[in-house]
């Protein structure tokens, strides 16, 4: 077959500015000079005001707790979801499960955020609780789009596995709880692990919800970045990112490594 | 109490604390099924659909001081129960240009991007559902990445890179071409949007590519037909559910976004979402912002609608 070279370079193009931005962003991070764009030395002082930030390092413990509680509570709802969704082939207001489990992931954040806070401003005037908001307001908030996510990537996970294992274990007089959790989990253990990472980083990343749900003093890592960033550049949010990049990128890669080695032998069972 | 004991007669099966937890349910007319959709129904019933019911219900309130800042809708007054409601949030919403330009813009600002970031997703799509096993991995990968990566500080990278003595203007005074204005207009909002949702368009797009069957292009092109008319006929239609999945994902959040017009456009960039979150912050005019939301969901119900069908047609192939 003849190649063309349109897609090729298209597709070369979209890779740089994909990452020009964030490698310039890395490269900057190690700048001396206070003006982010100007080279002027090799410097990790920017790292040091990070760490010595009380502010920043607060902000990220909040986030950091936040986003493990969000991201387990939303494991545990997103894969009953999608259990239900996969293996309960009809029941009564299907539809309306479905769309309510996936519009979370393509609302636009303004609206969530303002829904919940309003919810829980009219939940406190008739039923007292919650009282005032703060951390446990933002975790019900991201637990609730995070499951969403969890629910898409178990879902594809259980649709595409052999249920004949799943019925063989039954036929053996296995409870389907025991069942459930000798054969189902193990098998859906890398979506579950997965959905819970996707969670985390998403509740890691939220500014606009966590903005509307939080309350004096409960300020969360975006929240700060947000209040920085909107001044003008600042070098201590280069050397964060390159932190988060940095994890990312090693999570990412370990992920795809561990995935390819277990593909050939997967394929040939 | 007999003592013995027939062989042929196999013992009585011990229930385990489950099996009876469970016959007691089922007595009360409680299967299994119910207790796995207990949780996420009631979870995603009092904390995703009531709220957008209260938003509703709080766009017909008006201003108010106090709290909550805004009026009650039901009053008792002399006995009866009185129910006020106000229409003027959503009169205002019709007849205030700010709201009307905003609305407005949000779709061509969205609808813009999302065709942007069609055009250069789908080739990247394609080259990689066509590349060698090896690099595929390794281009989604790619892809990916930045997917795991905060959205803010992604946007964050871009002001660094667009801003009057960032990376580009510096690149082009190399050649001695004066800097380019980019922050604060609207060009930048359109790349920040193309830039952060990219990975949103290619991967739904991927997905629908690497199914493609081969052998139908061979076909097409020994029956003679050039690859333009091959791409136009064959490839195109069999990928069109992936393209509605990666534009609605992309015009859909892109219609609401708040944090990329505020960080890159400028005070005339008007969105939709950020007169929302202005709404609400700055004038805390909450029934306001409530309207707004509404008016809002109105515009991406359509959209959402035709995401969960084409994804349905994505799943059940």
């Amino acid at each position: 077959m003849r190649r063309g070279w349109f897609i090729p370079i298209v597709a070369a193009l979209g890779f740089s500015f994909l990452y020009a931005p964030i490698i310039s962003l890395v490269v900057f991070s190690f700048n001396e000079n206070r003006l982010v764009t100007v080279w002027s030395g090799f410097s990790l002082k920017w790292y040091g005001e990070l760490f010595s930030d009380p502010q920043m390092l607060g902000a990220a413990w909040l986030s950091l707790q936040i986003a493990a509680i969000s991201a387990s509570i939303a494991l545990v709802l997103g894969t009953l979801a999608a259990i239900a969704l996969v293996r309960f082939r009809r029941f009564r207001g299907r539809t309306l499960f479905s769309g309510m489990v996936s519009a979370p992931l393509v609302m636009p954040d303004v609206i969530t955020g303002l829904s919940l806070l309003l919810l829980f401003v009219a939940m406190e005037s008739v039923l007292g609780w919650p009282q005032g908001r703060g951390m446990l307001t933002i975790v019900i908030a991201h637990s609730t789009f995070c499951t969403a996510y969890v629910c898409v990537v178990v879902q594809s996970r259980l649709s595409d596995f052999d249920r004949s294992l799943e019925e063989a274990a039954m036929d053996l007089g296995a409870s389907p709880l025991r069942t459930f959790f000798d054969i189902t989990l193990p098998i859906i253990a890398p979506a579950l692990v997965s959905g819970w990472l996707l969670g985390f980083t998403l509740s890691l990343d939220d500014l606009v919800i966590a903005s509307f749900v939080s309350g004096p003093g409960s300020s969360t890592l975006p929240m700060v970045i947000f209040s920085k960033v909107r001044l003008g550049v600042s070098p201590d949010v280069n050397a964060l990112a390159t932190i988060i990049i940095g994890i990312v990128s090693l999570g990412v890669l370990t992920a795809t490594i561990i995935q390819l080695r277990n593909r050939p032998r997967s394929s040939r069972a | 109490m007999t003592t013995a004991h027939d062989p042929t007669i196999p013992p009585p099966r011990r229930l385990k604390p489950w099996n009876v937890f469970e016959r007691r349910l089922a007595r009360m007319g409680i299967t299994g099924r119910m207790l796995v959709l207990a949780a996420p129904v009631l979870w995603l019933l009092v904390f995703f659909l009531v709220p957008l019911a209260v938003v509703f219900g709080i766009s017909l309130a008006t201003k108010q001081f106090g709290r909550p800042p805004y009026s009650a809708l039901l009053s008792t007054e002399e006995g009866t129960v009185q129910l006020t409601l106000h229409l003027s949030n959503y009169i205002r919403l019709f007849t205030d240009n700010l709201y009307v330009a905003a609305y407005f813009s949000s779709i061509r600002i969205a609808l813009i991007s999302t065709i942007i970031t069609l055009l250069i997703g789908y080739p990247m799509a394609y080259a990689i559902a066509r590349v060698p096993d090896r690099w595929r991995n390794i281009l989604l990968m790619l892809v990916i990445l930045p997917f795991w990566t905060s959205f803010l500080l992604r946007v964050y990278a871009l002001t660094g890179f667009m801003r009057g003595n960032g990376v580009i203007n510096q690149f082009l005074g190399l050649f001695g071409i004066p800097p380019l204005v980019m922050m604060q207009t609207d060009f930048a909002v359109y790349v920040g949007i193309v830039y952060t949702y990219l990975p949103f368009m290619i991967l739904p797009l991927y997905t629908n590519l690497v199914k493609l069957d081969g052998s139908l292009l061979e076909a097409s092109a020994d029956l003679g037909a050039r690859p333009l008319r091959t791409f136009l006929t064959i490839t195109l239609p069999l990928s069109l559910p992936g393209i509605v999945a990666g534009s609605m994902l992309v015009f859909i959040p892109a219609i609401g976004e708040f944090v990329i017009p505020s960080l890159l456009g400028g005070p005339e960039t008007l969105m939709i979402g950020r007169v929302l979150w202005d709404e609400f912050f700055t004038s805390t005019n909450w029934p306001r912002a409530a309207a707004v939301a509404i008016a809002m969901l109105v515009v991406v119900v359509v959209p959402i609608m035709l995401l969960q069908r084409a994804q349905n047609a994505v799943v059940e192939k």
